[in-house]
């Protein structure tokens, strides 16, 4: 297997390098270690599409972040991914608050971000009115928006894929050797023979820098913790809400999800396991204070799920992405924490030029495609729409998820897509079946026995999220 | 000797008290019906339970019918009966009541469908 | 659009029950929409017998017991869409359902009767911290692995939670081979039936932990144990108690939550406690000709309990398609205060001409107390009771004369002494 380019890492980076690396004429490999794209940092994470007052001028945070912001909307456009531009706003409690708004719309100015404001008390409250009374002024930043970065990576493979890219799962690096215009590269699916490599690897990119004898950076996993709110909670704020990065800890945030519900989070940890998502009593019991302190009228009896998400924090302050000094032709994606997710469309724009600049041959494909066709979302159609579309597959009117009103016909498109669902969580993050209130209660068998009947394996050889992961154990009888 | 034990007859779930001598009950209180009275005796000499459980069906809308000893069992024969019954399989279409195994383990017990099951593909 | 004097959203047990008792009161036009494959809801899964002690004074199983009923509405001149599941309910009555056969279906009903039936308490309500392998489930979606599809869920089994469903799954879990090795309770008592803690647990050496909670889920793929420890008597975890135990299974029995969405999203008034709609001694909700019955208006711990109620709703929904309704209404409130959480009816008419059953749940376990039912100061009702706990629903009945004799917005109070 010979290849231009092998991008290693499925995250939300990785996908759209390898997505834009397929509008020219090269043979790519996007290679995960996991059963599917988007599993680790870029499923649990804040969703935000950050305005860009937050890097320190001059960094690759603050011109890829401001850049990536920029391209988001028609990105999603194109790739049918749901974002909205919902503003966001950082509050300030008092005198010394209301200072650091002030050096954040500075900074934001210095890295170019429009139309942003003081505004006071009353027009915060105007916008906001569950806010705390005792916020005396926010940082009004109109081009925040929030987007669902799952479905923004996996739509991205998707499209990859169907524009000639070769997506490999399970597929871990297990050892990379660097021979004189290319690499060798093992994984358990084969040795894989590329001209470059970008390590998109996100916690794990340092060790992969290392398979190549490059030591130059360290990831410390930094481990966040969130609360998703049941949807009944979904219109308290209709905006992100920030508090500001002094007293309550950095960066926690109350905000409306593109899917309606509430997401509050995250605390900020650092761990030395690279695999430690778990939620701790305490992390969470803090996102519930920081909550309080800026809404306090939220209710906690409506949390419908808890869960954690590993930072890539790198040792540099600031992304690493360029050749590696031990060889030019692999080129590092790494440190790729906040603002990562809002600098991604920019960020694979700007791997793409530095590959160029090492030498590869970029030809463009005119039968590249840049739009990839929504998937059907049965409950936001019209009544019509619906009629018509049941009348045409019965599989559109099988609810299988009642929480969230996902059909099978839904269910079962996300399983036949390109790179398409191969696990529970798969379809999950696909369809949002499971997601909702019961979590799966309900649902959890059915989409088992549609995966098994799809895949043509029987249901104990289901897993939730791949390896040994299996829903259900043997035959009883 | 008096035993205290739970009578599991309903869901009421009174605490029963039985005297016991050489091996027999020979009064029981703290029942609030005749069928107290009546469990504590077997459950001090002989113990029995209920049976409910599942048999493998070939060829029907689902997979499994639901089963049910049509009497107390033994309670030491319980897992017994299970191993027999797991290896039962039987095949569509099944009517309630239909008896699946007549007098498991020479109990003199029935198992019989506790569902009905027409025939379909699985 | 359809027309029906009567639509039925659920097939369970209380939607048939409340679809029959309104035929048998002259109610015409039926029609019972059930998302399922095939009429009798949850109870098709609960295989196990208990079912039917007060009803028909024969002890049966979950499929038995709903077979009943079956067989009545399959014999009746009701109609049936299985396999349908109703996406919405509009102000006027027009339910609005989905499925394969028939495309998407408007139904406009006189009445409509919710019986949408309950939801498991999923994990994520709980908020137990670690991490999130395979193998962490809800009792009910256990007992359908098991009992439906034939699948065991896993071989090392912890259960959070005592109550029925808790205890049923060990035993089911323990028959079909699985090890179970012990239930946790966070509460000081056990909220199910004493006779299930002797055959279910007690039969099979399986350990009822009181007062102990997981506070940890362990393992990557596939869960590799729990951290268990004990609680104070404000249910919080006790530093220094944790304990490792190593499972493959975690079953979560935690609860169940009624399944309104429908009703909420439509508007109809609900109460906090109960998390069903708030109705009147017809069960008739906020919104008129709405009426709601069985565990989407209270969770119930007795099917024979959801029959009778969903009875009621039915001769409701036919007093009210029939013109029978008394309109001349004069309402009371229920409440219960001093140890009793919630009262459904939530609000009587003085008017009805009926005893009325008033259902309620306490908060705790009392020994040798007294139910008292006051309005205005007056007593209504008292009766010594041995025990009540908060797994068991309590009822009493206020005969039409007394109630006749209150006055037009006073509130019914029930209260435990002792």
């Amino acid at each position: 297997m010979v290849y231009d380019v092998v991008v290693i890492g499925a995250g939300v980076t990785g996908a759209l390098i390898a997505r834009e690396l397929s509008r020219y004429d090269l043979k790519v490999a996007l290679l995960e270690k996991n059963n599917d794209a988007a599993t680790e940092t870029s499923k649990a994470n804040s969703a935000i599409v950050h305005a860009g007052y937050d890097a320190k001028e001059g960094t690759l945070k603050a011109r890829l972040n401001v850049h990536g912001a920029k391209m988001m909307g028609s990105l999603c456009e194109d790739l049918s991914v749901p974002y909205r531009n919902i503003g966001s706003l950082v509050l300030a409690f008092n005198e010394e608050e209301m200072e650091t708004l002030h050096t954040l719309l500075e900074r934001g100015q210095k890295n170019g971000v429009p139309k942003l404001e003081i505004i006071s008390q009353e027009r915060l409250h105007e916008m906001e009115p569950n806010v705390s009374k005792r916020a005396r002024g926010a940082l009004w930043a109109p081009t925040a928006s929030i987007v669902c970065p799952y479905e923004l990576t996996i739509a991205a493979v998707e499209n990859a894929v169907v524009n000639g890219v070769e997506f490999f799962r399970n597929c871990e690096v297990e050892r990379i050797v660097s021979q004189k215009d290319s690499f060798s590269i093992g994984t358990p699916q084969g040795t894989f023979s590329a001209s470059y490599i970008v390590n998109a690897a996100g916690v794990h990119a340092d060790e992969v820098a290392e398979m190549i004898g490059d030591r130059s950076f360290r990831i410390t996993p930094r481990r966040g913790e969130y609360l998703v709110m049941d949807k009944n909670m979904g219109s308290l704020v209709s905006h992100v809400i920030f508090q500001c990065p002094t007293k309550m800890g950095k960066g926690v945030l109350v905000s409306p999800t593109v899917d309606g519900n509430l997401l509050a989070g995250p605390n900020a940890v650092d761990v030395e396991d690279k695999y430690d998502t778990s939620t701790t009593v305490k992390g969470l019991q803090d996102v519930q204070e920081y909550v309080r302190y800026s809404i306090p009228t939220m209710k906690m009896n409506d949390v419908i799920t808890s869960f954690a998400g590993l930072r890539a924090h790198g040792d540099q302050g600031d992304f690493i992405i360029g050749p590696s000094e031990y060889n030019s032709r692999f080129i590092h994606v790494a440190g790729i924490e906040s603002p990562g997710l809002t600098a991604s469309p920019a960020t694979a724009e700007f791997v793409v030029e530095i590959l160029k600049k090492q030498g590869l041959a970029l030809q463009e494909r005119p039968e590249f495609t840049p739009v990839r066709k929504g998937p059907v979302r049965f409950h936001q159609l019209t009544r019509t729409q619906q009629r018509e579309l049941i009348a045409k597959d019965p599989a559109y009117g099988h609810i299988v998820c009642r929480c969230e009103t996902v059909t099978e016909g839904e269910i079962r498109d996300a399983i036949r897509a390109p790179a398409g669902a191969r696990d529970v969580d798969g379809v999950k993050r696909r369809t949002r079946a499971g997601m909702g209130r019961c979590q799966g209660g309900f649902c959890g068998a059915k989409v088992v026995e549609i995966l098994s009947r799809e895949l043509g394996v029987p249901e104990n050889e289901i897993t939730k999220f791949g390896g040994k992961s299996n829903v259900v154990y043997e035959k009883t009888k | 000797m008096v035993k205290t034990l739970t009578c599991v007859a309903c869901p009421i779930g009174c605490t029963l008290s039985a005297q016991i001598e050489t091996g027999e009950v020979v009064s029981v209180s703290g029942n609030t019906c005749k069928r107290g009275e009546a469990y504590a005796k077997t459950e001090c000499i002989a113990p029995v339970r209920s049976l409910t459980t599942t048999v493998r069906v070939n060829g029907g809308a689902y997979p499994l019918v639901s089963v049910k000893s049509a009497a107390p069992l033994p309670k030491e024969k319980l897992l017994d009966c299970m191993a027999l019954i797991n290896q039962t399989q039987i095949d569509a279409p099944v009517t309630m009541g239909e008896i699946i195994i007549p007098d498991i383990l020479g109990t003199g017990v029935d198992i019989i469908a506790t569902n009905r099951l027409a025939k379909g593909a699985t | 659009m359809l027309q029906y004097d009567l639509a039925v959203i659920g097939g369970g047990p209380a939607g048939m029950a409340a679809a029959l008792r309104a035929r048998e009161c002259g109610v015409a036009h039926i029609v019972i929409l059930e998302r399922a494959e095939r009429l009798g809801g949850i109870l098709e899964q609960c295989i196990h017998t208990g079912f039917g002690l007060h009803y028909f004074k024969e002890e049966l199983s979950g499929p038995e017991y709903a077979q009943r009923f079956i067989d009545q509405v399959e014999q009746s001149d009701i109609e049936v869409m299985t396999d349908t599941m109703v996406i919405h309910l509009s102000t006027n009555n027009v339910v609005t359902a989905v499925s394969k056969s028939a495309g998407l279906v408007e139904i406009n009903a006189t009445a409509v009767i919710l019986a949408m039936g309950c939801r498991e308490r999923p994990r994520g309500a709980l908020n137990i911290a670690g991490t999130r392998p395979a193998g962490v489930m809800t009792a009910g979606t256990a007992q359908r692995y098991v009992n439906i599809d034939g699948y065991l869920p896993g071989h090392e089994v912890v259960i959070l939670g005592s109550g029925d469903i808790g205890l049923i799954m060990a035993r089911r879990m323990t028959l079909e081979g699985a090890h179970v090795k012990m239930v946790c309770e966070l509460q000081p008592y056990s909220s199910g039936l004493t006779r299930n803690i002797v055959q279910c647990l007690e039969d099979f050496d399986i350990p009822l932990r009181l007062s102990c909670t997981v506070v940890k889920v362990h393992g990557q793929e596939r869960l590799t144990g729990v951290t268990v420890a004990q609680v104070d008597q404000n249910r919080r975890p006790i530093p220094g108690t944790e304990e490792f135990v190593a499972c493959d299974t975690l079953l979560l029995s935690v609860g169940l939550i009624p399944e309104n969405e429908l009703s909420r999203n439509v508007g109809i008034k609900m109460d906090p406690v109960t998390r069903g709609p708030v109705v009147d001694e017809s069960r008739e909700t906020s919104q008129e000709g709405v009426f709601a019955c069985g565990n989407v208006l209270q969770v119930h711990d007795l099917v024979d309990y959801v029959t009778k109620e969903s009875q009621t709703a039915g001769e409701g929904a036919a007093r009210y398609i029939l013109n029978q309704k008394d309109y001349n209404t004069a309402y009371v409130r229920t409440k219960g205060i001093n140890g009793v959480r919630y009262v459904v009816p939530q609000k009587v008419n003085l008017n009805a001409g009926r005893d009325v059953k008033l259902y309620f749940r306490v908060g705790d376990v009392y020994r040798d107390a007294t139910i008292r039912v006051t309005c205005d100061g007056q007593a209504l009702y008292t009766r010594k009771k041995g025990k009540l706990t908060p797994g068991e629903m309590e009822n009493v009945t206020i005969r039409s004369d007394v109630l006749g004799g209150l006055r037009e917005k006073s509130e019914i109070l029930i209260q435990i002494e002792g």
